[in-house]
């Protein structure tokens, strides 16, 4: 095939065909659903794959660059006094590169490999809006990622979701008070359906070549996480956590809308490569550069679940396990870091500020929510948010490949993480992590995958992991050192002590599982091994999670990492911070992982200290933390419950005042046509009786004359004729006279 | 017995012989009587056509009147009897009294 763009865009079809075949066929499909999906979602990291190998090949993706290594960082370790300075650097870089046609198809940005197409969809006046895919190398890697990550789920789905094929299914959950448990249908290929559209949307967003159509699938995306949060909608918890996610959604689209209008408006033009362009160009900067940045990053913000629109992630859990492996850690709220990334160029260096600034309270509150949390999917939520906000934090210092390589290694180890504890949740019917314990002999492969799941998140070296938070870490440090002032390192500060909770929750997290006494006997006695359909993924998963960090050969950089630097998506904001810096981001991080993981050995391994101890030695502290710094009770007070207040005004006038006119109005009319009935009927109905009565009095009067008496009729026609007569001659005589 | 029979003796006939039908129409309960009475009536005014028609300048027009007055009531007649005979078939009686079923 000429163009293997084309390719990518079938294979964000086939998933879109998959869920029309499963909408059309609906229930009766039962598990052949299933089938069509991972079919589908098969093809897809099929032509991925292909499109991988050929773009490596190609684009010479892996090549290690020459200037990489210890002697070689003369462009980036320039002393620079400001924040701004590795931005004026990297804008340089992009100035030089703009030389290049930047419309070239085959040969983009930097020289390097793009796949492109577009066609016209529509305009207004003279710019129009076009449809377009745009491969690159960041497209080729989130591609891959995503379709690999959501073809695992799909398979491990079929077993997960295994129970919705019965019919009726008991839903123990979804219990009103009083009511019997509830019993329901089956909805096994609904389940699909959405996974589906979810598929296709999410593979959309990554292949948009504008931001408009990024916005569009965006939306799509939400749509599906709304769907398939409130899969089990019987669930009171279930619909709202739905409904919650959408609206909180909301609030950082319409920042994106913002976003989008001022882009439009400056630079007429939605696509990423020409608003690239504009930018190198200065068309739009200063104030409403960064205005548009943080727009922009406002709906990341809200996607990617950053403080503070963080608050829906966590009611996320609700959906079923798969879902929240697929699209609360893997993809969908990756897909705000990878707008960011896509868009760097877009933001202004106190934008980024901003972004790191976000990222790096994020993480640090979402670790420290997550240390006091019982329910292990709750856990692994707040984990996810704080693992995006060193995402964040990364992109936001400057480390454009450490912020992206660690959302590709994090999808890995956090959908391995997610489907364990649904393995887990599956076989021991509870989600509460005080139930369990002591599962290890019980399940050992589930045991073991997220053994290697949390030594990754931990940043355990040789896990992958390790290399990316050390990437990000050693970024954050260099940002540090070369910006004056207590941000930089308030920023170090807060990413190694996010290090150093993450360990610590995280083993936390599986001592308490799968190590010590089981707590919960019956619990215990229920749990078992999963069935292979789900333990393969896990298997395949932890594979991924353990060499995702590793070169194609000894000695070798990180692949992903070449992937992500060698070609024109990085738009050379590449650099990479001194040797020593790195070593010594490392050290500190390598220190801080230790201290975590040494506190979560005394606590719950050997169990030398107690908790509830330091819980009862910090009641405010545990509280605090217990209720997630209150950010629930904070927004209801600031905007839930003046909203509901508005909006019983609203009712209220609805109620008093519109339906009072129109209830007036009718009562008006009733009124009125009440007279006109009465009019009717006593003045027309009265005139027309009245008639009818005087013919009547008269025909009874008249019919005593008509006697049938024959001689009586001849004596007054007689007698009527003289009288006549006789009359005649009396007024002729008159006359006469 | 050349001279003329004056107006006045004929009109003086007819209209006795037009009271006289006038009455037995008015008092006769017996349908036959009221059909003579019915012919009295008609000849005293074909007895006043034909004397007036001596005075006007058409001549036998009062003549021809009075013929006509003498064809209808025999075809009147032939009807009316015919009438009293199946009135009389259903009720066995030509009482005019008795024939008020028409009435209300």
């Amino acid at each position: 095939m000429q163009d293997p763009g084309i390719l990518y865009v079938i294979a964000v079809a086939i998933p879109l065909a998959s869920f029309l075949i499963l909408l059309i066929g609906g229930k009766r499909l039962g598990i052949v659903a299933a089938y069509i999906a991972c079919a589908a979602i098969l093809t897809s990291f099929a032509i991925s794959t292909y499109g991988l190998v050929r773009y490596a090949r190609e684009g010479n993706l892996f090549a290690a660059p020459a200037h990489h290594g210890g002697e070689a960082h003369g462009q980036s370790t320039k002393p620079s006094a400001t924040f701004v300075a590795f931005r004026a650097d990297a804008d340089h870089q992009a100035g030089e590169s703009a030389e290049h046609s930047p419309h070239d198809s085959e040969q983009g940005h930097d020289g390097g490999l793009v796949w492109s197409g577009q066609i016209r969809w529509t305009a207004f006046g003279e710019d129009e809006i076009r449809l377009g895919y745009h491969v690159d190398n960041l497209t080729v890697v989130m591609f891959f990622m995503v379709t690999l990550v959501a073809s695992l789920i799909h398979i491990y789905s079929i077993g997960y979701m295994h129970e919705e094929l019965h019919d009726p299914v008991h839903d123990p959950l979804a219990v009103e008070r009083g009511q019997p448990p509830l019993e329901r249908p089956g909805r096994f290929p609904r389940f699909f359906t959405y996974l589906s559209l979810f598929c296709f949307s999410m593979l959309g967003l990554v292949l948009s070549d504008n931001i408009f159509l990024v916005f569009v699938f965006w939306e799509l995306v939400g749509v599906c996480s709304y769907l398939l949060i409130g899969f089990y909608y019987e669930r009171r918890s279930a619909y709202r956590a739905a409904i919650k996610a959408f609206v909180t959604n909301r609030v950082g689209d319409f920042g994106m809308i913002v976003g989008l209008a001022i882009i439009w408006t400056t630079l007429g033009t939605f696509t990423f490569e020409e608003t690239r362009v504009a930018l190198a160009e200065g068309k739009l900067s200063g104030v409403l550069l960064t205005v548009a940045g943080l727009c922009i990053f406002a709906g990341c913000v809200g996607k990617s679940a950053q403080f503070p629109l963080h608050v829906w992630l966590p009611d996320a859990m609700e959906g079923p396990t798969p879902v929240s492996a697929l699209i609360h850690a893997a993809t969908m709220v990756a897909a705000g870091v990878y707008l960011v990334g896509r868009f760097y160029f877009l933001f202004s260096p106190e934008a980024l500020l901003i972004i790191a600034i976000v990222g790096g309270i994020t993480l640090f509150m979402a670790g420290t929510i997550a240390i006091v949390q019982t329910d292990i999917k709750r856990v692994l939520a707040y984990s996810t948010i704080s693992q995006l906000g060193y995402m964040m934090l990364g992109l936001g210092v400057g480390g454009w490949v450490a912020g992206l390589f660690h959302l590709i290694t994090h999808a890995f180890f956090k959908a391995l993480l997610f489907l364990c504890s649904g393995s887990v949740i599956h076989a021991a019917g509870t989600q509460e992590m005080p139930e369990m314990g002591g599962l290890l002999r019980k399940m050992p492969i589930t045991a073991i995958t997220m053994l290697v799941g949390t030594l990754a998140i931990a940043g355990i070296p040789l896990f992958s992991g390790y290399y990316s938070k050390d990437a990000i870490l050693a970024y954050t440090l260099y940002f540090a050192q070369q910006n004056g002032g207590l941000l930089g390192p308030a920023l170090f500060l807060l990413a190694i002590g996010g290090a150093a909770i993450t360990s610590f929750y995280m083993f936390r997290l599986w001592f308490m599982t799968f190590t010590g006494e089981p707590r919960d006997h019956h619990v215990y006695e229920h749990a078992h091994e999963s069935p292979p359909v789900m333990t393969i993924p896990l298997i395949v998963l932890a594979v991924l999670s353990l060499i995702g960090g590793y070169g194609l050969g000894i000695g070798q950089p990180p692949a992903i990492e070449l992937a992500l630097q060698n070609g024109p998506a990085a738009h050379g904001a590449v650099f990479h911070p001194p040797h020593d810096v790195h070593t010594l981001a490392g050290t500190f991080a390598f220190g801080a992982v230790v201290l975590g993981i040494g506190l979560a050995v005394l606590f719950y391994g050997i169990q030398l200290l107690s908790p509830d101890d330091v819980a009862a030695q910090f009641p405010r502290l545990y509280q605090f933390l217990w209720n997630k710094w209150y950010f629930d009770e904070l927004y209801a007070f600031l905007f839930v419950r003046p909203v509901l207040r508005i909006s019983q005004w609203a009712r209220s006038f609805d109620w008093n005042i519109i339906d009072g006119i129109v209830d007036g109005t009718a009562a008006w009319t009733v009124r009125l046509a009440t007279m006109d009935g009465r009019f009717d009927f006593f003045i027309i109905d009265g005139i027309v009786n009245i008639l009818g009565e005087v013919t009547y009095w008269f025909g009874e009067r008249v019919r005593r004359i008509q006697t049938g008496l024959i001689r009586q009729y001849i004596v007054f026609l007689v007698v009527g004729t003289v009288a006549a007569l006789a009359l005649l001659f009396y007024v002729t005589s008159l006359f006469a006279r | 017995m050349t001279e003329a029979i004056p107006l006045q003796a004929v009109l003086i006939v007819s209209a006795a012989m037009f009271v006289c039908g006038a009455l037995c129409m008015a008092t006769k309960r017996n349908a036959v009587g009221i059909l003579m009475g019915v012919e009295l009536v008609l000849n005293a005014s074909n007895l006043n056509f034909v004397a007036f028609a001596q005075y006007t300048p058409f001549g036998l027009d009062g003549q021809m009147f009075a013929l006509f007055g003498i064809v209808m009531p025999a075809a009147e007649a032939a009807i009316a009897l015919a009438i009293i005979l199946n009135f009389y078939n259903n009720h066995l009686t030509v009482d005019v009294d008795r024939a008020n079923e028409l009435k209300l």
